[in-house]
């Protein structure tokens, strides 16, 4: 009774595909309770996701290597497939045959603790990056508060593996990531906070719901310059992209705080920073770029064609465009932190410190301050 | 037993045996790093308990607190200061261990009278889960306010306590001389901070 009442109200209510409802109904059709269905349903959109993180790291890898090679006048992996493609998948399968080595002083269990410590933080963020109206794994409450929490893991595990390498060059390059994590988070949040502020909801799925009113106008980026500016600068630092990172400064630190490490516990360093940027993008792209919002709203092409929003064809093509505007926003601002590692130069670690406590941080508050004022002053613009 | 509760109480089961194994690792281990680790383990076992009392906002804002800022300074103070020194044989040691053992045990068996004289069964108010972060905005700014105001201030006086006790070379000297604030603080890097004092 309760179920059913509960499938009709979110009927009413969303619009949207939703998979986890169409699924239940198939296997109750089969005659499976609803309680298994759903244990049936909990892993699937799980492996979706890690699937699909680690396939933009083969991609975002891939264009690494070629967009480095462009701006260096080379022509980049080439043999490998066409386009040199499968290159990726080569490096991958190399660090997977690698020789698993660890130091002999070091101390081994946090030498191996430390690499995971960083990746999981960063897997378990996807919990709440949305694809759609229903397509994320959990529209959890507290929503983004819940990655800036676990973005602040991190450190713990750099620190880790800093220390365990015993090693001049990885402890200094894990206490340089963990001031840097620390100092930049701050801003970070102020700025996440400034955008909750004008939705009123933690939600990622609210927060890009009210960037959707008016399509392209609406998005947060045109209401919010400075503070995508800032959450951008810090995205890139937190995921010590250059001109950021100083934490394995190559000239100074060999490899910072993975330089003991080989195999697949270096091939875990190289995932955990590669799914943060990829994860970074898409909450910017969440936040600023209206997420799964198509430039011009689709309730309005599909008004003017004259179909109901309801029905099944229309809802996957909203999906399946909802889900290629999300990648495409992503993808794009991707390519932008690859063309700003091959062009910038390196900051030193005060002028760092200086620009994330002197510059970000009460350029932030003053941004929070002036959008809570704007809020007040201007309601239907600012979300009152 | 559905399959909720049953994964709710294995759930407290291991998140318990995690806080009290790794309470008393961060007590008895003797490398303090080790310690520091842990203790951050049972900051987020304890997280994890908030979880599972519905309190997802006080979770996540334990887990921002306590495991981001407050366990990574402690371990960033612990390897800037790793300095290997030999430490003075204590007197009596053991006999201050049992000492503090007994206080330990006395406290420990007090907290297990309350537990078994108090009467849990009371209901409480009902668990309100995703508007809690609401709720607790609202009573910070009405009947908090002034706890909360006042514990900012505590924090600003600490702040300000900080930034004097680590700056007490460069407020010392006379800002006259034309050597610069960070050239100062290079060279009196190696000096003893306490006897300089005395000799001025």
């Amino acid at each position: 009774m309760f179920t059913t009442l509960k499938i009709v109200f979110i009927a009413v209510v969303d619009t949207g595909l939703d998979l986890e409802i169409s699924f239940n109904h198939l296997l109750q059709g089969i005659g499976l309770p609803s309680s298994i269905a759903h244990l049936l349903w909990l892993p699937l959109p799980m492996l979706l996701v890690l699937t699909a993180s680690l396939i933009g790291v083969l991609v975002t890898v891939w264009l690494e290597r070629k967009i480095s090679a462009a701006a260096q006048q080379r022509i980049g992996p080439e043999y490998a497939g066409a386009l040199g493609i499968l290159q990726p998948v080569a490096d991958g399968l190399k660090l997977l045959v690698k020789e698993d080595i660890i130091p002999k002083k070091a101390d081994s269990l946090l030498f191996t603790l430390g690499p995971i410590l960083v990746l999981i933080p960063v897997i378990l963020s996807w919990l709440i990056v949305p694809f759609g109206q229903n397509l994320l794994i959990s529209n959890v409450g507290i929503g983004i508060f819940l990655w800036i929490a676990l973005s602040s893991i991190q450190p713990i595990g750099l620190l880790m593996s800093g220390y365990a390498s015993n090693n001049k060059y990885s402890l200094l390059g894990g206490l340089r990531a963990a001031a840097q994590s620390i100092s930049y988070e701050i801003p970070l949040a102020l700025a996440v906070l400034a955008v909750v502020m004008m939705s009123n909801s933690l939600s990622t799925v609210d927060i890009v719901n009210q960037q959707n009113t008016a399509g392209l106008l609406s998005w947060n980026i045109f209401r919010q310059p400075v503070g995508f500016l800032i959450f951008w600068i810090c995205a890139l630092a937190e995921c010590e992209r250059l001109p950021f990172d100083l934490p394995e400064a190559e000239e100074e630190l060999v490899a910072g705080y993975q330089t003991e490490y080989a195999g697949m516990k270096f091939a875990l360093f190289y995932l955990g920073s590669y799914i943060n940027l990829i994860l970074s993008s898409l909450l910017v792209s969440v936040l600023y770029l209206g997420g799964w919002g198509f430039p011009i709203p689709i309730d309005l092409i599909t008004h003017s064609l004259g179909q109901s929003p309801n029905a099944p064809v229309i809802q996957i093509i909203a999906a399946t465009i909802g889900i290629i505007m999300t990648v495409f926003k992503t993808y794009l601002l991707v390519f932008l932190a690859i063309l700003l590692r091959w062009t910038t130069p390196r900051v030193r670690i005060d002028q760092l410190l200086d620009l994330g406590w002197k510059f970000l941080l009460p350029i932030s508050l003053v941004n929070l301050l002036f959008t809570a004022a704007l809020k007040l002053a201007f309601p239907i613009a600012f979300g009152g | 037993m559905t399959i909720s509760t049953s994964t709710e109480l294995i759930c407290f089961l291991i998140l318990s045996s995690v806080i009290v194994s790794g309470g008393l690792g961060v007590v008895l281990i003797e490398n303090i790093v080790y310690s520091a680790f842990l203790l951050g383990g049972v900051f987020m076992s304890v997280a994890g308990l908030y979880l599972l009392l519905n309190a997802s906002f006080v979770a996540a804002a334990q887990v921002l607190v306590y495991v981001g800022a407050v366990n990574v300074l402690i371990l960033f103070a612990i390897m800037l200061v790793n300095k290997k020194e030999v430490m003075k044989p204590i007197k009596g040691l053991k006999l201050r261990k049992f000492f503090s053992g007994c206080v330990c045990a006395g406290l420990l068996a007090l907290l297990f009278r309350v537990n078994i004289i108090t009467n849990w069964a009371t209901p409480g108010p009902q668990a309100i889960g995703e508007i809690a972060t609401e709720r607790i905005g609202e009573h910070l700014f009405t009947d908090y306010l002034l706890p909360f105001e006042l514990a900012s201030v505590l924090l600003l006086m600490a702040m300000i306590g900080a930034i004097v006790l680590a700056r007490r070379d460069v407020i010392s000297i006379e800002l006259e001389t034309t050597k610069s604030i960070q050239e100062n603080i290079i060279n009196n890097s190696t000096d003893n901070v306490l006897l300089n004092q005395s000799n001025d």
